[in-house]
């Protein structure tokens, strides 16, 4: 997975935010002081960086702050899947997908196929009972897209 | 693979790690364990994949990629694999992979996340995956995210 650079532009991003942003998208010490460490390379003091932290998290500008994990490299599963949601029932649906712990995230998207969510479990066969628990609680035929093959370099982009 | 302490210190930072001074030595507290084998097993799951980074995690929407598109291509299976790795490696590209088609609903069996701050920027990369994969790519389609339902990121139980 890539990181995106900040775009420049017309929303609430002071300097200093972007600049946490541009150089906390990933390796954030792992020492005593982390915090202090961090600001230093950004020029703020560990206590403002703690506070914009805080704050960037309570305005959902960050979703969050902390280790990213791989669950396929602890023995789990990570697999994008869709369903078609009828309009008259999308909100129901979408609490009957979010509430299993198992969904990590869920986007609507423009399509027939119009909800897609992607599931993480800790097993390999927690993906299958996962999507007939959805299927069972909805009414609706799941689609499963497993990652056969990921395409990617490793590589942060500077904001532009 | 991972034992019950890791898994411990996963379900204690998935949420996020503490934001207080010494964030590591909290969950050492929280955990009873050392701050110094919080820190070591930290250290190693980031080695060895487990964990992919450390650090912010941002919302698109929140910092100006208003437009996140999702380009689908149906490319004829013997090519995918060698067009998949030049279309993960443009710079504009965050996530590629190959995926089953689902016939016949959905045809498409690569997937390569576009993001911009208008729709116009991401259909333009569009167009430049499109001449990319050339006659190899026999349909395509762009599935435009119009809300974030839920993004918790993984919730593994206690």
């Amino acid at each position: 997975m890539r990181e995106l650079s900040i775009p420049q532009g017309d929303f609430m991003l002071g300097a200093v935010d972007r600049k946490i942003l541009a150089k906390l998208q990933g390796d954030f010490p792992i020492c005593e002081r982390p915090y202090a460490e961090a600001a230093g390379q950004i020029g703020i003091s560990e206590d403002e960086l703690l506070q914009r932290l805080q704050q960037l998290l309570a305005d959902k500008v960050l979703t969050r702050f902390g280790p990213m994990f791989q669950i396929e490299e602890m023995g789990g599963a990570f697999v994008l899947a869709a369903l078609v949601a009828p309009e008259e029932r999308y909100d129901e649906v979408t609490a009957l997908v979010n509430e299993l712990p198992e969904v990590a995230h869920n986007y609507r998207r423009e399509h027939a196929l119009n909800m897609w969510f992607v599931l993480a479990t800790e097993t390999k066969d927690g993906i299958a009972e996962a999507i007939a628990r959805i299927e069972r609680d909805t009414g609706l035929a799941v689609y499963a897209f497993p990652k056969e093959r990921e395409f990617f370099v490793e590589m942060k982009l500077e904001a532009r | 693979m991972i034992d019950d302490t890791d898994r411990a210190l996963i379900v204690a930072t998935q949420g996020g790690l503490p934001l207080v001074p010494r964030p590591y030595h909290a969950l050492a507290e929280q955990l009873a364990l050392s701050a110094d084998e919080v820190m070591h097993r930290l250290k190693t799951m980031l080695e060895t994949g487990i964990i992919r980074r450390i650090g912010a995690v941002p919302n698109h929407y929140a910092i100006g990629w208003t437009a996140n598109g999702m380009t689908v291509w149906d490319v004829a299976d013997k090519q995918v694999d060698e067009l998949g790795a030049r279309i993960g490696a443009l710079d504009f590209v965050t996530h590629c992979y190959r995926r089953p088609r689902a016939l016949p609903a959905w045809p498409y069996n690569l997937f390569a996340m576009v993001h911009g701050a208008s729709r116009d920027e991401c259909s333009a990369k569009a167009t430049e995956i499109r001449s990319l994969l050339g006659d190899a790519c026999r349909q395509s389609d762009i599935l435009y995210s119009t809300k974030i339902l839920k993004k918790s990121g993984l919730r593994i139980g206690s």
